[in-house]
């Protein structure tokens, strides 16, 4: 038995230790926005925060978990209402094709502006190893971009 | 916006037959979408036909018949609907369609016209039908109006979701007419469609209609779906092309905690058509990992079968041989052999063209529930009528009694054309009797693909002593994508891999086309803008080649040849005509803006490549730079299409950016390979998929607009990036890539 954290919520889960963060939520919590992609942490489409830090859960054993706070990507705008700037800023470069990545680039892009703020495009060359296979990355750059200006400017009051 | 729950089928009644569309033997739309397809039974309802619903607030949902695998075309065509109904488009949301096929005297008819997305029609063959539906459902609400006021349809306008009589000087919602209107009785004729200079929707950038819910999680993919007592499968598939387990032991399998249930799945026989891509041994389980865990304590044991020896290298050394050989003739214009003949030069090439697999990041999936005489399919598809057959193969219930709904999917590419997951899928909870969710791990997708077939092309051209090409013949020596398709004959193996009518045809006047079976035992099918990948590489190479080595521009060379715009005849996909002009027009754009023809530093270069694909035109300049050390970086990347009316430019911009990134991902690094009967490749880190450090910031997009109607997008962007990346390397390093993918050639 493990006790953790998910979006602000305590649980439990007393499946085997070496069950994947990313089959106790999809499957356990059904919390689906965590996409399987690879399993073995390559495409990073399973992108979840855990204690801040963005993590690929399809690497994180439920032996790991206890008292660990996850937020995952149904959980990432503090409130109904608004978006995260990083969701905003995808929204406006209408960033997603299948989408199906996206929620994991988010995650992974909202800790890489936890971590550089402003980043220039070979910071995020070099922090952002998520894969598009609709190659939206165009896109995504724009809106890093474009995200980095909307938390300078004051965060959830500049979204929506 | 949010997106309301999916529809379900409605209860048919002798109105919707009337409406039900062409036969599925037929293919696409023919039928006619009139608003008369509520049953009248159902009057209080707010719908207008099977697309529209206009709430008591004004707001107007509008079903989508199509699947979306990215490509925008839930966003696009109700884009039509709206414009043509002439409402407001921020009032607009989207409501999925299932499958709609229904059983008629004469046969499955389509419900809601034909369903289905490939080849880059999505768009193009509901381009009418989807502006009817509009139009219609905006004529019965001038009639509802007209009734109410006692005056002719004719004096009365409409205007963002009002019907005005500008003479009384009145006017009605659309949301207080629509009860009336869905009982009126519609004329036998089509309603009048707007021209294009009435359209405010068409034709201006719309963003992607459901992209809030992606960007917040709440998007629900196949493999999101959750159905109550939902058990989950797995199945090990034979490690070996056309092998099958002998015997298998589960007792490790089934003390794995949650593990339900262990059992054979039968794939078939070597040589017959593929329903399910191969045997193994079906795991099923309380939960996903614990199904992967069941599956990883199988102990099985394998016959080989017949393709145990096949390999890339055997593969690879059959087609050269084959080409020093003659193969079958498929195309002979004029006489290639007097010109070659004639000729001052003669320049010979060959290619290779790999293998290579879809991965879309949605790993296969379906859910099935099969219980005595229905069954339930939800499945990410892009064929949701062959989901149908899939699921009515496995089952051997009639189609009527198979319901399918298909999901916004993550990611085509051509992959999910092919049900065999949902075959798999309801073979499972038939043999259970459980609802199911079959999920297929990276390995499993990696593995178990209709891979794009690959290929060796030996381009031959004659030239004058001006460097002007006199005859020209492509011999291509491929595994055919046509493998084990029923009622294909062996001579007919060629026409999924030469495309006749591509240039040069009638422009080169002496051209012969040459094929090659080369047969090899993994499964093939369509990848995104199928041969057109391969040839395109091999046709702009080709000529960046000639250009290089007669001293001619490779800018000029092929305007010399397009020529100006003009129709010539196109008999495959894409045509009627192709309009070389039109090429020409693309490139000299793409050439400008990259600059082509300035002075580069040492070590950098610029690529050019044009193409014709499923009636639409695209080019391509690259710039890269590549280090002492063979270091190769895209520097910038000028992209450019011309899909006829560019419906929903931000989408056509959206295929173009990402069809480029998957021309180039390709190009640089993807190959399935064989070896002792086996795909050597297994996951992203040795199939490698391009990631944003790969693609430059330095990336431009442009749609050059033609004419009043459209070509698809989907597949059109693609071909012209290998073949732009591969010149521009040369052109920055002398060291010509004819073999695909590149990988580390440039380190050599």
């Amino acid at each position: 038995m493990v006790e953790f954290r998910v979006n602000g919520e305590d649980v439990a889960f007393d499946g085997d230790a070496d069950t994947p963060l990313l089959w106790i939520l999809r499957d356990h919590f059904s919390l689906t926005g965590t996409k399987f992609g690879c399993g073995t942490g390559q495409c990073g489409a399973c992108t979840v925060h855990v204690d801040g830090a963005a993590q690929r859960s399809c690497l994180v054993a439920a032996a790991t978990l206890d008292g660990r706070s996850i937020t995952t990507i149904e959980g990432l705008a503090p409130d109904g209402e608004n978006l995260h700037p990083v969701q905003a800023a995808w929204l406006e470069f209408d960033v997603p094709q299948c989408g199906y990545c996206q929620a994991g680039q988010i995650m992974a892009v909202v800790d890489l502006l936890r971590q550089v703020p402003n980043p220039t495009d070979a910071d995020i060359d070099a922090r952002l190893s998520n894969i598009c296979r609709c190659g939206t990355y165009v896109r995504i750059r724009q809106a890093i971009h474009r995200a980095a200006e909307l938390l300078a400017a004051g965060g959830d009051d500049a979204t929506r | 916006m949010q997106r309301a729950e999916p529809w379900s089928a409605p209860a048919l009644s002798r109105r919707c037959f009337l409406v039900a569309g062409a036969s599925l033997a037929g293919g696409f739309v023919l039928g006619v979408p009139l608003a008369h397809a509520v049953p009248a039974d159902t009057a209080a309802q707010r719908r207008l036909g099977h697309f529209i619903e206009i709430t008591a607030g004004g707001d107007v949902i509008i079903g989508t018949n199509q699947p979306e695998i990215g490509q925008g075309i839930r966003t696009t065509l109700p884009m039509l609907v709206a414009e043509e109904l002439d409402v407001d488009w921020v009032r607009v949301s989207i409501r999925p369609m299932p499958l709609g096929i229904v059983r008629t005297a004469d046969g499955y008819a389509w419900q809601y016209g034909g369903q289905g997305v490939g080849g880059s029609t999505g768009l193009t063959s509901n381009w009418e039908y989807m502006r009817e539906v509009g139009a219609a459902a905006r004529r019965q609400l001038v009639r509802a109006a007209a009734e109410r006021w006692k005056v002719a349809p004719e004096s009365c306008a409409t205007e963002q979701g009002y019907v005005s009589c500008p003479a009384l000087g009145e006017r009605y919602a659309y949301a207080d007419l629509v009860a009336d209107a869905a009982l009126l009785d519609p004329p036998e004729e089509k309603p009048a469609l707007k021209s294009r200079s009435d359209y405010r929707i068409v034709g201006k950038p719309q963003r992607t209609i459901d992209a809030e819910e992606i960007v917040t999680g709440k998007t629900r993919y196949g493999i999101d779906t959750r159905q109550p007592g939902m058990r989950y499968a797995v199945i090990a598939r034979s490690p070996w092309l056309n092998g099958r387990p002998v015997s298998f032991n589960a007792s490790a399998a089934l003390k794995v905690d949650g593990v339900l249930d262990v059992f054979e799945i039968r794939g078939p026989q070597p040589d017959e058509p593929y329903q399910i891509l191969a045997s193994g041994v079906a795991v099923v389980a309380t939960s996903t990992w614990a199904a992967i865990k069941g599956r990883n304590a199988l102990r099985i044991e394998w016959d080989k079968g017949p393709n145990a020896s096949d390999s890339s290298e055997k593969f690879w050394a059959d087609n050269a041989s084959m080409l020093d050989g003659a193969g079958q003739v498929v195309l002979d214009d004029g006489d290639f052999d007097a010109a070659i003949a004639a000729a001052a030069r003669v320049i010979v090439r060959r290619y290779e063209v790999p293998f290579v697999s879809h991965a879309p990041l949605e790993p296969q999936n379906c859910y099935a529930h099969v219980t005595g005489d229905s069954c339930h399919i939800i499945a990410p598809t892009q064929m949701p009528a062959g989901a149908s057959r899939s699921a009515a193969w496995a089952t051997g219930l009639e189609r009527d009694r198979i319901r399918v709904e298909f999901t916004r999917v993550g990611g085509g590419f051509g992959r999910r054309l092919t049900n065999d997951y949902v075959a798999e899928a309801a073979l499972i909870s038939k043999k259970t009797g459980w609802p199911i969710q079959l999920q297929w791990t990276r390995e499993d997708d990696i593995r178990n693909d209709f891979y794009r077939p690959a290929g060796m092309h030996e381009v031959r051209a004659g030239l004058d002593a001006a460097g002007s090409i006199l005859g020209w013949t492509q011999r291509l020596a491929s595994a055919s994508k046509h493998y084990r398709r029923p009622d294909v004959a062996a001579e007919d193996l060629w026409q999924a891999e030469l495309y006749p009518d591509d240039f040069p045809r009638h422009i080169v006047p002496n051209l012969r086309l040459e094929y090659f079976h080369n047969a090899i035992g993994l499964a093939r099918g369509s990848w995104r803008a199928p041969a057109h990948t391969a040839n395109a590489f091999v046709i702009q190479s080709f000529l960046d080649e000639i250009a290089h080595e007669t001293g001619q521009d490779p800018l000029e060379l092929r305007l010399a040849l397009y020529g100006e715009e003009r129709e010539l005849d196109y008999g495959g996909h894409g045509g009627p005509t192709f309009n070389p002009g039109r090429l020409a027009r693309l490139l000299r754009f793409v050439a400008e803006r990259i600059g082509h023809g300035s002075k580069l530093p040492a070590g950098h270069g610029i690529g050019i490549a044009s193409h014709f694909t499923f009636g639409g035109y695209a080019a391509h300049a690259i710039q890269v730079a590549v280090s002492g050390s063979g270091d190769l970086k895209i520097e910038r990347i000028v992209a450019a299409i011309d899909c006829g009316l560019a419906v929903n430019p931000n989408a056509v911009e959206a295929q173009l950016q990402g069809a480029t990134v998957d021309g180039i991902s390709t190009a640089l690094g993807q190959q399935i390979t064989v070896r002792d009967g086996q795909i050597q490749q297994s996951n992203f880190h040795d199939y490698p998929l391009a990631r944003i450090r790969d693609i430059p910031a330095r990336f431009e997009a442009h749609i050059l607009p033609y004419g009043d109607t459209p070509t698809g997008a989907g597949e059109i962007g693609l071909p012209t990036a290998a073949p732009a990346l591969t010149n521009a390397i040369f052109a920055a390093t002398g060291k010509r890539i004819r073999r695909l993918p590149i990988l580390d050639q440039l380190k050599a």
